[in-house]
């Protein structure tokens, strides 16, 4: 069979084999739609709140991105200090190992609090909060735990420790780097979601879910969970899209 | 040229256990185009001693001269190569392999005069057409013979090699002093050698120098004088192994005085 046909019939099958069972289950148990919908409910939820899943479908999403994209650069920034000076990493490493151990869901509502009001800031910030903390590890360990004969290499022709960096230990770091990212996208879509659905007339998907809640309209909040995984999967996807272009050569081939 | 003088050097470490004393009234001496090769038991400071060679460590005492000037930091004019290869795995051989062009400046070569320098390398070290191969798809011996490339692209005055073929298997090994001698016949460098192989050290050096244990400092010194062309069967005349046991014999005496320095 077709490599790409193969690559797209197979999930997919098993996607349609589930979405059956779980409209089997909710039949078979006679499960009124406020306990559980099931996925011949959620289209018309979907239909009918199309705008809606439009409009906040997109503000979670550039909350979303714009978070993890100041926790790359933050995480990156702080993984450096920590991976290049021992001194650094010694004293940071257990202050961010706390901050990492505080339960986000615990901080969302002192967050909204504190800059109330201000929904894009509070969730982008919750956002970049829950996510930057693998990527700040990923890339420490990175660093630390470089070969010193790599650097040896560069640093006995004369060369900078920027060149040096810039060279060698950020490419070796890479493949970390996305594993961590992975890690990083599915964070920041819950800081997104946790501060959506508590702050008060908030938007995004968040906010969508927790009115099907309050209006008792299930399908809506289980239509929401949907797209929330529908987006999840989609950068999820996008950070795989640029390991293979950025980090391809760590991939093992076969044969 | 170069030449490298290494004048009563002494060089201690601190260490989490306190000081660890690893060179103490070191003298080396290599003229101009010769090689030599610096065998010892281990922990005797060979390494420190190429760090001391290529700048990237200052002594604490006594000289490290290179063509009569103190090395005071890293030059550009040394080429190094050690056990393991550090062959960036993101970057071709051919990209590889011109990392120090991207650093030395002044070297004056275009973008074809380096791609021409590149071949010219991996023919003399028999790996002519992998340029466009990623050190994955290479064994241990090729990227071996790839890092060996990279050390000299620059044409460096200075060569140091770290114990370059202590990974091999014993036939790559032998395949690569050949290369090491070929590479040495049509390149003009100054060279020091780090090994743990006897045979290594006498098949490829003009001198070999026995460190003494820990601390290490020059302990015996032996001239090779074999031909100039030699094959491996060099190895199998009755002077090379008078030398080889005469060598054995001072590690020996080198290893006891450590074993000895570390009961007290």
């Amino acid at each position: 069979m077709n490599s790409t046909l193969r690559a797209i019939l197979i999930p997919l099958s098993f996607i349609i084999v589930f979405l059956l069972f779980w409209e089997w289950l909710v039949w078979f148990n006679n499960w009124p739609n406020y306990k559980m919908a099931s996925p011949s409910d959620l289209w018309p939820a979907f239909w009918t709140y199309k705008g809606l899943f439009l409009e906040y479908g997109w503000q979670t999403l550039w909350r979303t991105v714009l978070g993890l994209i100041l926790s790359v650069i933050f995480g990156t920034f702080l993984g450096m200090i920590m991976g290049l000076s021992r001194i650094a990493y010694e004293g940071l490493y257990p202050l961010l190992v706390g901050f990492n151990a505080i339960p986000k869901a615990t901080v969302v509502p002192v967050i909204a609090l504190l800059f109330v009001g201000s929904h894009d800031f509070n969730t982008v910030l919750i956002a970049f909060m829950i996510s930057f903390f693998p990527i700040a590890v990923s890339i420490a360990l990175g660093l630390s735990t470089l070969e010193p004969e790599y650097r040896d290499i560069l640093r006995s022709l004369g060369a900078s420790p920027f060149t040096i960096f810039w060279k060698i230990a950020l490419p070796k770091t890479l493949p970390e780097f996305f594993g961590a990212l992975k890690v990083a996208v599915t964070l920041a879509f819950i800081g997104t979601n946790l501060m959506e659905i508590i702050s008060p007339h908030g938007r995004g998907l968040g906010h969508l879910f927790s009115s099907g809640e309050q209006n008792a309209d299930y399908p809506l909040m289980f239509a929401v969970l949907i797209a929330l995984a529908f987006m999840g999967i989609v950068l999820y996807y996008v950070v795989v899209a640029l390991e293979r272009i950025f980090a391809g050569w760590a991939e093992r081939r076969e044969g | 040229m170069s030449d490298i003088k290494i004048q009563n050097v002494c060089h201690t470490y601190n260490t989490n256990s306190g000081p660890l004393h690893v060179l103490d009234q070191l003298d080396l001496e290599i003229g101009d185009g010769d090689f030599v090769a610096v065998v010892g038991p281990s922990g005797c400071g060979k390494s420190t001693l190429t760090k001391l060679v290529a700048g990237l460590l200052i002594p604490d005492e006594g000289d490290v001269m290179l063509d009569g000037e103190r090395v005071k930091g890293p030059r550009s004019n040394v080429g190094m190569a050690f056990q393991n290869p550090v062959l960036l795995e993101w970057r071709t051989i051919e990209q590889n392999i011109l990392l120090p062009l991207e650093i030395v400046k002044g070297h004056g070569l275009d973008a074809r005069q380096r791609k021409e320098r590149v071949s010219e390398l991996l023919a003399m070290v028999g790996l002519e057409g992998f340029e466009n191969k990623r050190p994955s798809e290479l064994s241990g011996g090729m990227r071996q013979r790839a890092s060996l490339c990279r050390a000299l692209v620059h044409r460096p005055e200075v060569l140091i090699l770290d114990e370059p073929f202590g990974a091999l298997d014993a036939f790559t090994r032998e395949d690569l002093w050949v290369v090491m001698r070929e590479l040495r016949r049509q390149e003009k460098f100054t060279c020091m050698l780090i090994t743990h192989d006897l045979r290594e050290s006498v098949y490829l050096a003009d001198r070999v120098v026995v460190l003494s244990g820990r601390p290490g400092g020059t302990q015996y010194v032996q001239d090779v004088d074999l031909p100039e062309d030699r094959g491996l069967d060099v190895l199998f005349k009755p002077e090379a192994i008078s030398m080889l046991a005469d060598l054995r014999e001072q590690i020996a005496i080198g290893q006891k005085r450590q074993t000895i320095g570390e009961a007290v």
